[in-house]
């Protein structure tokens, strides 16, 4: 498994630079991820980020784009405006979590 | 005497019924099968009908004539499941107890969970190939269409089948050309996904393939709303695809008394163990088929590879011992390409689709991954096979498990 350094330190991560250990993962780290990808975190990132996060501990995988909408009461459309083009993807990954696996 | 109800009669339910209707002494168990009506279709069969490839009455049977002898069959809607007390309530009154339950009630699109996807143009400019009405239908609107933009469109993952639509504009691809239209049209393929399918290889092969034939991807679409007015469908981040005949694959659910029962996710699939089919809320309940959460294909080749590890392991339980059996996630998946040749995915949970041979190392007949003739002879040969082996619960001589045998990792 490749390794990359962020903020200041080693962490794993997968081809394509999804964290592999979602226990390296913190708040720093998460704006470090963002600004990878052009995003700057502000509150409204926050709430969809700490919902993967808590989401992840109980179900121990990603939630999808439909979950974090239906499940944590985010819109579908906002999290296209927090984070353009690919949501799921770009959340997962600040979020410092493999992308959903509903795509099967 | 136990009872063991199955909710749907399907390709998992049917078979689960046959095997252990085989296994389980008459005196002691009761298996009753519940659907909500007494057809049976070969649902792969749908994707055929619009081309004229197969026919109405090749797909359809009733489920009652392959329910084994000493099954009881129930046609009746599902109200709710009651799991503390094990009982099944349906609609009308009726009340089922069980020992133990399998929910095999499947995946259903739902066009009502788009805005604008159902109206007067449901079924005629926007259609879909996932139901037998739809399929017919399908079959008069491409009768009827002269060219244009020919729009096929998937709402979101997981679906029934994922190569189904990729096979729909590859077969459209031919047809066209066939009554001289395809100059005049062009194809569009638009999904939630990056590229053409799920998994990296096989996405690469079956992109490659969509390129060839002059079909353009439009990828990371998340669909809002259809606008059946200026006939175009509208994304979350605001982009738009125009359509002359828009073919979509609604939002895929689980069954609604999944939901009623308290036992689904967010889409009503029942939670289970991907190596047993047990709910993870309840040991006397198993999922099998499209209706669990497992995460591999919602195809028919997962349901009979499943319902073998299943079977052994629900004998197991009953017999008061560990279940031993653990399914991989193993899924073969036949893809119609066009001009009389498909490809064939093999895969499972850990292993993407990957190139090379099947069933035999070398030899084959079939190529996984590539197009051949062999392959489209045994998708075709897949439905006799379905009737006379498969649902009867007959030994195909394919190991449930996937094999690395003849495959090319990269």
């Amino acid at each position: 498994m490749p390794t990359t350094t962020l903020a200041g330190r080693e962490i794993d991560v997968d081809a394509e630079g999804f964290l592999t250990k979602p226990e390296q993962w913190d708040e720093e780290l998460a704006a470090v991820l963002a600004s990878n990808i052009g995003i700057e975190l502000t509150e409204a990132h926050w709430v969809p980020i700490r919902f993967l996060r808590k989401d992840f501990e109980t179900q121990k995988e990603t939630a999808t784009l439909r979950r974090v909408s239906t499940v944590g009461g985010i819109p579908v459309k906002e999290l296209f405006a927090l984070f353009p083009g690919k949501p799921a993807k770009k959340m997962s990954y600040v979020a410092g979590l493999q992308k959903p696996k509903g795509c099967v | 005497m136990r009872t063991l109800v199955i909710l749907g009669g399907g390709t998992a339910g049917t078979m689960a019924a046959n095997k252990l209707r085989a296994k389980l002494p008459r005196g002691d168990w009761r298996i009753v099968v519940v659907d909500q009506d007494d057809i049976h279709d070969y649902q792969p069969g749908y994707l055929f009908i619009p081309f004229g490839i197969n026919t109405t009455d090749q797909v359809r049977r009733s489920t009652h004539a392959f329910l084994h002898d000493g099954i009881d069959f129930v046609i009746a809607e599902v109200d709710i499941v009651e799991p503390a007390e094990k009982r099944v309530r349906l609609v009308g009154g009726r009340e089922l107890d069980y020992d133990y339950l399998i929910i095999a009630s499947g995946t259903t699109p739902r066009p009502d969970q788009t805005p604008g996807m159902l109206g007067d143009h449901w079924h005629d400019s926007v259609g879909e190939f996932y139901t037998f009405d739809g399929a017919i239908a399908l079959r008069d609107a491409l009768a009827r269409f002269n060219g244009g933009r020919l729009v096929m469109h998937i709402t979101e993952l997981p679906i029934k089948c994922p190569v189904a639509p990729l096979e729909f504009v590859m077969l459209a691809d031919d047809y066209l050309r066939e009554r001289g239209l395809r100059e005049r049209t062009e194809i569009v393929y638009v999904t939630p996904l990056d590229g053409a399918f799920t998994k990296p290889v096989a996405s690469r092969e079956l992109g490659h393939h969509l390129e060839t034939r002059g079909i353009t991807v439009e990828p990371d679409f998340m669909i809002e709303s259809v606008d059946p007015d200026r006939k175009v469908i509208v994304s979350y981040d605001e982009r738009e695809v125009g359509y002359d005949l828009l073919v979509t694959v609604p939002l895929n659910m689980g069954a609604d008394f999944v939901a009623r029962s308290g036992l689904g996710d967010e889409l009503n699939y029942v939670p289970v163990d991907k190596h047993t089919m047990q709910s993870t809320a309840y040991e006397t309940i198993f999922a099998l088929g499209d209706a669990s959460n497992i995460p591999t294909s919602k195809a028919g080749s997962v349901a009979h590879f499943s319902v073998e590890v299943f079977v052994e392991n629900f004998l197991e339980l009953i017999a008061g011992r560990p279940m031993t059996h653990r399914f991989d996630g193993h899924a073969n998946c036949f893809v119609e390409s066009g001009g009389g040749k498909a490809l064939l995915l093999d895969f499972n949970y850990d292993t993407e689709p990957l190139t090379g041979s099947f069933p035999l190392p070398k030899i084959g007949p079939m190529s996984l991954l590539k197009e051949s003739r062999a392959n489209h002879l045994g998708k075709l040969a897949f439905r006799h096979i379905y009737w006379n082996v498969l649902l009867p619960g007959r030994p195909m001589g394919l190991p449930s498990a996937m094999s690395m045998a003849g495959k090319n990792p990269e």
